[in-house]
């Protein structure tokens, strides 16, 4: 093998410099910060111990964004995952109009978060949403659901659930084609009902598929911020915090860079643990 | 959106097999609703967008009595709307090009050049998946700001590729593996470097595979929220995730 030195020092470094110094070197950084009280501005000097990451803890914004982000895994194990699943084995059906339903359902997932975000302020809103427009037609002082601390964060996982089942729902259109049909068309020979049929054959089949939709379902949450900016912006009162627009508002609207880099430490650790942790328990023969 | 016609005799026949009344009824009735809920939000808020605001009040359905084309013309026509869709054009043609470029190159190198910690290097660059840039943002936006780069397209750009390369050089790296392994002898006994192996036959054949990190890269930069929002400062430079929420401020229902 000759010349292989040119290409190790042409095309290796640029990747490698870029990547360490985005990437890498931040999240060092962030580990050391974490450890000081310091604005930004001059050098870190306050050393201050894990004060920042005593303060997380016991910071009831942050532990409503936990809750909020456990929430969001729940709900989408519980609804989103079941319902795209219900879905896609609806539209991977030989019918009429099943590719268009397919690509209308996917449409949620297209469009950017933001401009999700924007639209459900829209049609959530109190005075002139569609929302108002249907309290109003059967006579009821419509609801300001954002703005009530009760109710925002369900607001809020709705339109998780509307953004984000089109998604998982292709996961499982793909997992259905991957499946033999004639072990669908033994069991019809069987005489197996089509209940028996989903639930003894279908759903065994398709276990790595649920497990892969879930990771990502979990990966989301710990990532979600586009959306909930224009909905709710976190508010009231902290009451729909995710982890990262809760080291947003906290640690770089204040520009607190040491708590704000003990967050950002905390969710790094969050996702790694889960990350393995999920991998190891649940996807280990995947 | 499709009506829920009834299937004729011939169709059902080609289809397999065929499927009682009741059961189809049931498929488009639930299939009917989900629709009805997906897309009644994105019909409402795109014809909101022509009524005024007191109409939106009284009929928030419907088509509006009067069509108030200037909602929509007065964004289409104003430059700031065209300048945030350049911007964001501008960010997300450098963030694909260079993914592109680096990626590819690096993916090169530990597909076809044996060298001593390759398996290391490549696991490196994969730490990069595990976890999202927020949570490295603050010493990213201070690094930004001591390089000089605060309120620049390259202060969101280099980020942005950066967090791209873990992924692109997966995909870049298990492309390149399956090219066949012949090609590579045929070159090198006709006397082609590596360099001019991966200009000339890796990348050529590479197009399904370079199509498909670019589509990535693009649209995540073109959505991209978070990075423009702490990086960029003057409104001149915004990219129009940022501008949509500056329009959120005044209550036309199209921005808002």
């Amino acid at each position: 093998m000759r010349g292989k030195w040119p290409v190790l020092v042409l095309f290796l470094p640029p990747a490698l410099l870029l990547f360490t110094v985005f990437v890498i070197l931040p999240m060092g950084e962030a580990a050391r910060y974490s450890f000081y009280n310091w604005n930004g501005y001059g050098l870190p000097t306050q050393w201050i111990g894990t004060k920042n990451y005593e303060l997380i803890f016991r910071n009831g914004a942050f532990r409503t964004a936990l809750i909020n982000n456990g929430l969001i895994i729940v709900i989408s194990i519980c609804i989103q995952i079941p319902l795209a699943l219900w879905l896609a084995t609806m539209v991977s059906r030989n019918i009429k109009g099943a590719l268009a339903f397919r690509l209308l359902f996917f449409l949620p997932y297209v469009l950017a978060d933001v401009a999700a975000g924007m639209i459900w302020r829209f049609v959530y809103d109190g005075e002139f949403g569609l929302v108002a427009g249907i309290w109003n037609f059967f006579r009821a002082a419509p609801p300001f659901w954002l703005a009530d601390k009760q109710v925002a964060f369900y607001a809020v996982l709705s339109v998780i659930v509307w953004k984000y089942f089109g998604f998982h729902m292709m996961l499982f259109i793909a997992g259905l084609q991957a499946i033999d049909k004639s072990v669908l068309e033994a069991a019809d020979i069987d005489g197996a009902t089509g209940w028996q049929k989903f639930y003894r054959v279908t759903l065994p089949l398709l276990g790595s598929t649920v497990r892969l939709s879930v990771f990502f379902a979990v990966v989301g949450s710990l990532q979600l911020f586009d959306m909930i900016m224009p909905l709710t912006g976190g508010g009231p009162s902290n009451a729909t915090q995710t982890l990262v627009t809760f080291l947003y508002s906290f640690g770089v609207m204040r520009m607190q860079v040491g708590f704000g880099s003990a967050v950002g430490v905390v969710l790094f650790i969050i996702c790694v643990t889960l990350a393995f942790g999920y991998k190891r328990i649940f996807m280990r023969n995947d | 959106m499709t009506e829920a016609a009834p299937i004729d005799a011939a169709t059902a026949a080609s289809s397999g097999r065929r499927l009682s009344a009741g059961t189809q009824t049931y498929l488009y009735v639930s299939m009917l609703i989900i629709a009805g809920i997906v897309v009644i939000p994105l019909l409402t808020t795109a014809t909101g967008g022509f009524k005024t605001l007191g109409e939106l009040r009284g009929n928030p359905f419907g088509l509006p009595a009067e069509w108030q084309w200037s909602n929509y013309g007065n964004i289409l026509t104003s430059q700031r709307y065209w300048m945030q869709m350049g911007n964001s054009l501008l960010i997300a043609g450098l963030t694909v090009f260079l993914t592109l470029l680096f990626a590819s190159m690096a993916a090169f190198t530990f597909a076809h050049v044996k060298f001593f910690g390759s398996d290391f290097l490549l696991n490196y660059f994969l730490i990069g998946l595990m976890f999202p840039a927020a949570t490295a943002i603050l010493p990213l936006f201070i690094r930004i700001r001591d390089l000089g780069l605060l309120d620049t397209y390259w202060g969101v750009v280099l980020p942005q590729v950066a967090f791209g390369l873990g992924m692109s050089i997966l995909l870049f790296r298990n492309y390149f593996k399956n090219l066949p392994p012949e090609l590579f002898d045929a070159a090198f006994v006709d006397g082609a470097g590596y360099l001019r192996f991966f200009w000339h036959i890796s990348l050529p054949l590479s197009r399904p595979i370079i199509a498909t990190v670019g589509i990535i890269s693009f649209v995540g930069s073109w959505n991209s929220y978070i990075l423009p929002l702490i990086m960029l400062n003057s409104e001149s430079k915004y990219p129009w995730p940022l501008g949509i929420m500056v329009y959120r401020g005044n209550s036309a229902p199209i921005g808002s």
